[in-house]
Parts: structure tokens; C-alpha cells; sequence
């Protein structure tokens, strides 16, 4: 297959490891990847803001660099984050037409009905849930809300993690409960955005995991910077950088 | 009177031009009209009864012939009010004081009562839930809100499995109260106490056959 | 209240008794700022919010027709909405038929003229309640104070909230933000007439408050309730509680007034059967609440002989006005999107500065006061306007709602709403910043560069943590380490592969 990988504005700056491991994953699985450079972001920080009309513009050069899906360029656009694809899925379409633009509106529900999360891609698109990783950690897995709550990924990441080789996963408690990032939220509720990471935090230090995971770099940014702060030692990880990780390649758990 | 009638036409004439254009909206209902279970089957009767029995009701099961006598057992108290309507061989072994709403008590009259005794309308299963109408037998509301003891017979009949089987069989403009065990607060830090205003003791009698 | 005098132990909370039930107090990250420091107040919400969390998550399991059950739901709320005229009219026309009179009301003002006027006719100096989310919210009880009437809120926790001075903080348990300890405390200094020796067991709690309500109940003349829903067809109105205290309010006085907001009005008796499934099960976690009444008009012989209906509007249509944000009209008023909000669970009920907390207060107190629209509320800073980002949008509340109200969804149209009032104003800084990102996020090449000065910046700082940043990354560095940023970029990383 061809596929498109759309890295999101945040792992595009701030932690191309989530993009880079994407593409390593995908390689090794025997498909031709691209990566648009016309790419920046789905318009999510602007809409859930409150910046719908502004983020008009943000929404347009996605859809036009990921237009070509449409066309046959590539058989499938795939992004390391549920956030930003649930964004792309059930936003974008929306604010176009409240916007006045239905063409946009049109074209953004066709290019989405191609796009997927990376596990979604992995199990739905190319029915695999072993791709072969190998990653001797333990690891506990926060599901994050836009995985669980607007893509509906359930438990396909789960079925991914447990066919890693090498791999212990350990039960988060209350697992389902946001990890307070949401975006601006972190910094215009900052003070309720701390409770909530660190009661989170908390959660994953009691597993005795030596390696945080999710699908979405924004919550593990979130996670992290809580664990890191405390000095726990606990890494954080994103799911395709467990899955991209072999014996011969393993996991640094650093950046480029 | 120009003020309410005016706030009667400003009132549906701003949700008239809120509304606009808005079109009608379809509802289709999915969900169980009717419960699995047949009414007054063995099966319903279980339910309520363990469903009563979680909601820390006392559920008493006996067949028609023995219901005096285990109505006399569940009111051994002084005293004990009666709607019109319930059957008279009921009160047959009765030691309690029996009140007859006739002419009607009053409150003070009932609050001092120690119990009531009723028939019911319906029960339902699924939620342990007995329903009052106030038809005979059941008395008006006050009858069976001031008394600390609720001793309700329900007629296998009367027992239907889920909540839409029991509006189909309701009148709703008749006062209805519904009762799901004994009146109860989780006001303090969520615990459960029960027995606050109502009757802090429903006692169910499930006349089986 | 003069009683208050001489008993410190007992502070109100909060501290200042509102203007407005809809509004008081500062915007909401200022709000919670005092509440988040309350330890106290937050381990009572989580044990108590975890508690019926999974209460509601077993009861609603059990049911195999829950979805469509939550579907129907949605539909009949839709439905009623698009014709509500018809079915206020016919409602009024229903009542009417059997006995009832029925009231329409603009405002908070006029309702509480309209009761006021009610209770005054009937020579009553004092009037029992029961628990309703209307009254709280045009502030009846402090309208017929004024009138020197005296209103005995009869709800153990509404009780306890009257006596303590403080405000609801939360729909259904609105005591939720005090512990035993407390409301012993409360009944103690308060009640006038607590038991020696009162313990803080809830159950002896419990009955000190049925002692102290029982003589009240038996001596009202008039009493006051708000309604959960009304049924056009018949005029039969549904009070759905668990003490008693609701039957008590509806039964023994000779008068009876209900206080109703326009949006709980349904179509069919049939309905009930689909609100008398969802409400349960989503508020208390019970398959049934102890006591649901349900009485039409007036019953010659049963109950109150009077009785009177306001339907209330006070902002409803403002909402209805919103295509997407009316929604928030189809609330069943069971609070389930509170116990499962995380941020509720943190800052509890007084943060949001209104009767009506958690998600749903910050959907439907926006849309009651008009945010957004000319000289309504506005801005990311203002008490009402700030409502809407006190989500992080994680979509716990939509998936617990038993009506499918789409909060995540109506709280991002209302930021945008409360960021875009009508008419010329000033940019804020945000607006600036957001604007000059759309820019950069609208653009690979720009988002390219964006990148390798952040790398340029890794390089510099060589791998370590940044702990701390200037305003406004102070923010985020309250608690948490900046990531370690990378040394190369993306666009760098994909370059060189691709010549490979
Ligand atoms: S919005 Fe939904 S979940 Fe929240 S109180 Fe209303 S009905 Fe319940």
C-alpha cells in the first residue's frame, strides 16, 4: 500500500519520534510511505479554542495537501494521534460548512473517510495486530479521551501491545479519566489542568510501569513532563514507537 | 389582567421565532416495548421479589388463602389504617386497631397510625416497583405517605416485568405513587440510609396462584 | 438569615451569598483556584463521584435496550422542542381542564412575583419545598423572604445547604461539597431543634432532620415544587425523588405551586416510559428512586385542592434560539455528566458560579445569560464567558448522558460564541496569538521552519529537561518538566531518508 503519514503539527516540532517511528513501522511492514511537505496541522487547537472562522485557513491546506488521496496518490492517509484524526473525522467538515465554504466541507469528508489512526490503519486497513516488535519493557497504556471517546479505537491498541514480543503490560487504574492536558485547556485552567495530571501521574507510578504509552504525543507530553518533573524515571513512549521497535532497531526513547 | 396574558403571547412568540424554520423531528422507539418475561408468571413473580428484597423491602410470598393470616403478622402494631376496598376477609385475624378513612383522617390522626394496609394497581419486576392509583383498596395518598409501615398486597396478576408494561396498564391523570422500597437519602457523603419521610417500612405481601 | 451571628464554626461557602443564582463570583480558573485548595472538598468529591459513577455504570449495564433507550430519549426531547408551542398550549389547556391555572413567566422576576402573589393570597407565612433546580435558579427562596414568607427547603441536602448559608454544588446531591463532620455541625447550630448529643452517623443525621421537617410537613398549608416532567396530552406533572419529602410537599398541604422551565414538557404519557427508565438509573444509579409522583390538576379528596403551574422561561429561549447549543434544553437535570467530569471532580460545584454546575451548567448557564450576543456576557475572563473552557472536551459527560446531549461539541460552539461577540473589539492577546498561528499552522513551509528553529533550540539546550519558562509556559511548567526537544527536525529527518 501506499500511505500518506499526516506527523500533526506537535509531533512535527516538538517529538518527531511519534512520525519517525510511523514511517520505520510502515516501511517494515512492506508499504511505500510519504510524507506531504505541504503538511501542518488539522485546525483542532483553533476550532476546540474557539477560533473556528480563524482556523478556516489551517483546515484548507490540510485538506488540499491530503486532496491528492482522492485521486489514487496514496491508497491511505494515516496519523499518529487520535485526537487529531477524531479533529479531522468530525470537525473539519463541520466548521467548513458553518463557515460558508461546503465545497471545503465536501472534499474534507472525503480525504477523512481516508484517513486513520495508526492503529485503526494497522488492524482495519491491513488486518495485523502482531507486527512483529519487540520491545522488553514493562509498559502501562493510558488510552487518552479522543482515542477512546471520538475515534472509538477500543481495544485495538490493546490487541497491538499484546502481540509485542518481550513486552509486560501493567493495568492503569482509573485508566478512562482525562489526563488534564485538553489542549489550551493546560494553560487558560492551568491550575485544574495540574490536579488532574497529577492524579494521573500518581496512577501510572503505582503500576511500577518503567515506560508510559498512548496513541497521542499531546496527553504523553502532558504525562510526561508531570513524571519527569517528580524525577520518577518513568519514560513515555507512543504507541508507534513500541511497535516500530525490533531487536535490531530497538527503542532509544529519545528523539532525533 | 394584561400582564400574564402578555407574557403568555411574548413567551410563544419568542420560541416561535427561535424555532424558525426548524422541521419536525421523527422518534423511533427501539427500545423493549414490552418486557420479556410474562406477567404473573413464576418467573416476573421471582423478580419483584428479589428485586423488592434489594431495596431492602420485606417480601412475604404465600398463596390467597393464607393472606389474613400473614397480613395479621406483618401488623402487629397498635393501630392500622384502611382504604375502602380491601377485601374484608383480609382483616380477619387483625389484633391491630382497625381506622377507616370515613369520615377522613386527619393528619395528625394518621401520623399517629402505625401502619396502613393496601392493595396496589401494579408492581413491576424489573425495578421493584409497587404503583398506587388510589383506587379501591388503595386509598388516598396521605393514607399510605404518614404511617411508618406500608404492608401492600400485590396479586400475581397485577405483576408485570418491565416499566413500559406498566404504562400501558396506567391512567395516568389518576394520582399515581410509585414505590420502590422504602424511602431513603444518600444526602451524608453518599450513604445510603434508609427510612426518611415515607414509611421507613414497606412489607410486601405476593399472593402467588 | 440573622441566625447566622455568633456561630462561627459553621462559613458558608461560598463565602458572599450571590446576586445572581446564575452568576456570582469570579471567572472560572479564578473560582477554582480557591476551590482546588480545599483538600477537604476534594477527597469528599472523589470518593462521592467515584461512588455513583460506578453505581450508574452497573444499573445501566444491566439494561440490554439502554442505547436505544437513550436514542428514544433524544428523539422525544428533539421533538418536543420543535413543538413547543403546540404542546405548552395544550399542556395550559389540560391543566386547566382538571382544575388547575396555569402561569407563564418572561423572567426570574415575574415568576417570583407570580409565587410570591400565590402564597401572599393564601395568607401563608411559611411553605415547604421541595428540591427543584427552577427555583434555585430565579432564587425564589430569597424573593418570598422578602415578602416575609419563610421557604423550608425539605430535601435533607437542600436542607443542609439552607441552614448553612451556602450554595448548591451539585444537581443532585447539592451537599456533596460538605462531610459528616460538617453537616453535624450545621444541624447542630442551626436546626434549633437538633437532639443533644447529636452524632455525625448519618443515619442519626438523617433522623434528626426527619424530626425537625415532621411537624413542619404536617402544619404547611402551601408547598412549593418544581416538576421533572409534564405531559401536554394529559397536564399530569412527574416529581421524581427518594426521601419522602416530595411526597410529603405534594400530598398534605391544601395548595400546591410547581415551578416548571418550558423544556420539560413531553408529548405523550407514553413517554414516560423511556424518562422513567433513563433518569434512575443515570442519577442515583438505582433501578428505580424510592417515590416518583405523579398527579394531574386537582383530585377531589387527594392531595392539594389548589393548585397552581408556572411555566418558566428566563433565558430558555435565548438557548432555543441556537441551533446547536439548544440541546442543552433536552437535560433531564440527573447529573450524571458531573460525576463522570473530571474537572468537576477536582474543582467541585462552586467554581462554575451558578446553580447549574458541571458540564451541563457550563453549556446551559452561558446560553441562559445570552454569551456572546449584544451586551450578553463575552470573553475567555468573564464568570459566564469562561464557562465553556472549563473542559478539556474529553467527552466523558456525552457518553454518560442519557439523552445524547453532544457537550463536548455545544462547549466548543460556545467558546467560539463567547470569543466572538457581535460589533467591533479590541484583539485580545490570545486572539493575536491565535491569529498569528493560524498562520503558521496554515502553511507546511512555515510549520518546516517552525520545526528546525525548535531543533535549533534542542541543540542549544543539548538534550536536558527545561523546568521552567517565562509566562505564559509558566503555565505548563507549574508542574511539569518542557519536553526535551529534539536536535533535528522532521523535515530534516524525511529530507535525508528520502535521498537514501
Ligand atoms: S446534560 Fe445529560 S448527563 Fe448532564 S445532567 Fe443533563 S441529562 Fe444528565
Amino acid at each position: 500500500m501506499r500511505i500518506a503519514v499526516f506527523a500533526t503539527c506537535l509531533v512535527g516540532t516538538v517529538a518527531p519520534r511519534a512520525a519517525t517511528a510511523t514511517v520505520r513501522l510502515l516501511e517494515r511492514l512492506g508499504h511505500t510511505v510519504d510524507m506531504p511537505a505541504d503538511q501542518a496541522c488539522c485546525g483542532q487547537m483553533h476550532v476546540n479554542t474557539g477560533y473556528g472562522p480563524e482556523a478556516m485557513g489551517v483546515i484548507r491546506n490540510h485538506v488540499r495537501t491530503f486532496a491528492p488521496v482522492l485521486d489514487g496518490r496514496w491508497d491511505a492517509i494515516v496519523a499518529p494521534s487520535g485526537s487529531c484524526v477524531g479533529s479531522i473525522r468530525h470537525q473539519q467538515a463541520d466548521v467548513a460548512r458553518r463557515n460558508g465554504d461546503d465545497r471545503l466541507a465536501r472534499t474534507a469528508e472525503q480525504v477523512s473517510a481516508r484517513t486513520y489512526e495508526l492503529s485503526e490503519l494497522l488492524v482495519d486497513v491491513l488486518g495485523v495486530t502482531d507486527v512483529g516488535a519487540w520491545f522488553p519493557h514493562t509498559v502501562t497504556y493510558h488510552p487518552t479521551c479522543h482515542s477512546l471517546r471520538v475515534l472509538r479505537v477500543g481495544d485495538r491498541p490493546r490487541q497491538l501491545l499484546e502481540a509485542v514480543e518481550g513486552i509486560e503490560l501493567r493495568e492503569l487504574g482509573e485508566a478512562e479519566q482525562c489526563c488534564g492536558f485538553g489542549g489550551t485547556f493546560s494553560l487558560k485552567n492551568s491550575e485544574t489542568s495540574a490536579a488532574m495530571v497529577t492524579d494521573k501521574a500518581d496512577e501510572v507510578v503505582a503500576t511500577g510501569a518503567e515506560v508510559v504509552a498512548a496513541g497521542d504525543w499531546s496527553c504523553l507530553l502532558n504525562i510526561s513532563g508531570a513524571l519527569d518533573r517528580r524525577r520518577t524515571g518513568v519514560r513515555a513512549a507512543h504507541l508507534a514507537e513500541i511497535l516500530a521497535s525490533t531487536r535490531d532497531e530497538p527503542w532509544q526513547g529519545a528523539d532525533l | 389582567m394584561t400582564a400574564p396574558s402578555t407574557a403568555r403571547a411574548e413567551m410563544l412568540g419568542r420560541i416561535r421565532r427561535a424555532l424558525g424554520q426548524s422541521r419536525s423531528v421523527e422518534v423511533e422507539r427501539h427500545y423493549h416495548r414490552t418486557g420479556a418475561l410474562v406477567a404473573g408468571s413464576g418467573e416476573v413473580l421471582d423478580l419483584l421479589a428479589e428485586r423488592l428484597e434489594d431495596y431492602r423491602a420485606t417480601v412475604v410470598r404465600t398463596d390467597a388463602s393464607a393472606v389474613p393470616r400473614v397480613v395479621a403478622d406483618l401488623l402487629d402494631v397498635p393501630s392500622v389504617a384502611v382504604p375502602d376496598g380491601v377485601p374484608a376477609p383480609w382483616l380477619a385475624e387483625l389484633t391491630a386497631e382497625v381506622r377507616r378513612d370515613e369520615p377522613a383522617l386527619t393528619h395528625a390522626e394518621l401520623d399517629d397510625t402505625a401502619a396502613v394496609l393496601t392493595t396496589c394497581r401494579v408492581a413491576i419486576a424489573e425495578t421493584g416497583t409497587v404503583v398506587l392509583d388510589g383506587g379501591p383498596g388503595q386509598g388516598r395518598r396521605a393514607l399510605t405517605l404518614l404511617p411508618d409501615r406500608h404492608v401492600v398486597v400485590v396479586e400475581a396478576d397485577q405483576v408485570v416485568h418491565s416499566v413500559p408494561d406498566a404504562i400501558a396498564r396506567l391512567d395516568v391523570t389518576r394520582p399515581l405513587t410509585w414505590i420502590s422500597g422504602p424511602s431513603a437519602t444518600s444526602d451524608v457523603e453518599l450513604v445510603r440510609v434508609e427510612g426518611v419521610h415515607g414509611p421507613r417500612d414497606l412489607r410486601v405481601v405476593l399472593v402467588d396462584g | 438569615m440573622s441566625t447566622f451571628l455568633g456561630m462561627p464554626t459553621v462559613r458558608p461557602q461560598p463565602s458572599r451569598p450571590p446576586r445572581d443564582p446564575l452568576r456570582w463570583g469570579a471567572s472560572f480558573p479564578h473560582a477554582a483556584h480557591e476551590t482546588l485548595a480545599d483538600g477537604q472538598l476534594r477527597a469528599n468529591l472523589r470518593t462521592a463521584t467515584r461512588t455513583i459513577r460506578d453505581k450508574r455504570r452497573r444499573v445501566t449495564a444491566e439494561l440490554d435496550d439502554w442505547e436505544q433507550l437513550r436514542d428514544a430519549g433524544a428523539a422525544i426531547k428533539a421533538s418536543a422542542m420543535a413543538r413547543l408551542p403546540d404542546l405548552l398550549t395544550q399542556l395550559e389547556e389540560s391543566v386547566t381542564a382538571r382544575g388547575g391555572v396555569v402561569h407563564w413567566a418572561r423572567d426570574a422576576a415575574e415568576a417570583n412575583e407570580v409565587v410570591t402573589g400565590i402564597v401572599r393570597e393564601a395568607g401563608a407565612r411559611e411553605v415547604v419545598k421541595v428540591k427543584s433546580m427552577a427555583t434555585q435558579e430565579i432564587g425564589l427562596n430569597e424573593a418570598l423572604a422578602e415578602a416575609g414568607i419563610d421557604a423550608i427547603e425539605t430535601d435533607l441536602a437542600e436542607r443542609i445547604v439552607q441552614l448553612a448559608g451556602d450554595q448548591p454544588s451539585h444537581i443532585l446531591v447539592p451537599a456533596i461539597h460538605r462531610n459528616r463532620e460538617e453537616i453535624r455541625e450545621i444541624f447542630t447550630h442551626r436546626m434549633g431543634d437538633a437532639p443533644e448529643g447529636l452524632s455525625s452517623e448519618p443515619r442519626e443525621l438523617a433522623m434528626a432532620a426527619r424530626a425537625h421537617l415532621r411537624a413542619r410537613f404536617l402544619r404547611a398549608e402551601v408547598a412549593i415544587s418544581g416538576a421533572n416532567m409534564a405531559i401536554a396530552e394529559t397536564g399530569t406533572v412527574a416529581v421524581v425523588e427518594s426521601e419522602g419529602n416530595g411526597r410529603m410537599c405534594l400530598t398534605l398541604p391544601r395548595l400546591l405551586v410547581t415551578v416548571m422551565g418550558i423544556e420539560k414538557v413531553l408529548p405523550t404519557a407514553r413517554d414516560l416510559e423511556v424518562f422513567l427508565q433513563l433518569l434512575p438509573r443515570s442519577s442515583t444509579g438505582e433501578r428505580m428512586n424510592p417515590y416518583t409522583s405523579m398527579w394531574t390538576g386537582v383530585t377531589p379528596g387527594d392531595g392539594p385542592q389548589e393548585f397552581h403551574l408556572v411555566l418558566l422561561d428566563n433565558g430558555r429561549t435565548r438557548a432555543l434560539a441556537d441551533e446547536l447549543g439548544r440541546q442543552a434544553l433536552h437535560c433531564i437535570r440527573c447529573s450524571a455528566c458531573l460525576n463522570v467530569c473530571p474537572v468537576y471532580e477536582h474543582t467541585g460545584g462552586h467554581a462554575y458560579g451558578s446553580v447549574y454546575p458541571g458540564p451541563i451548567g457550563a453549556i446551559l448557564t452561558p446560553q441562559l445569560l445570552g454569551v456572546g450576543e449584544p451586551g450578553g456576557p463575552a470573553g475567555a475572563h468573564d464568570p459566564t464567558g469562561s464557562l465553556p473552557f472549563a473542559s478539556t472536551l474529553c467527552g466523558a459527560c456525552f457518553d454518560a448522558c442519557p439523552v445524547k446531549i453532544d457537550i463536548p461539541a455545544a462547549l466548543v460552539h460556545l467558546r467560539e460564541r463567547s470569543l466572538h461577540p457581535p460589533g467591533p473589539h479590541a484583539p485580545s492577546a490570545t486572539d493575536v496569538s491565535m491569529r498569528v498561528a493560524a498562520r503558521v499552522l496554515s502553511s507546511g513551509r512555515a510549520l518546516r521552519w517552525a520545526g528546525r528553529a525548535v531543533a535549533l533550540v534542542g541543540r542549544l539546550t543539548g538534550g536536558r529537561a527545561i523546568r521552567w519558562l517565562p509566562w505564559p509556559g509558566s503555565l505548563w511548567t507549574r508542574v511539569r518538566d518542557a519536553p526535551v526537544l529534539p536536535v533535528r527536525s522532521l523535515a530534516a529527518w524525511w529530507a535525508r531518508r528520502s535521498l537514501r
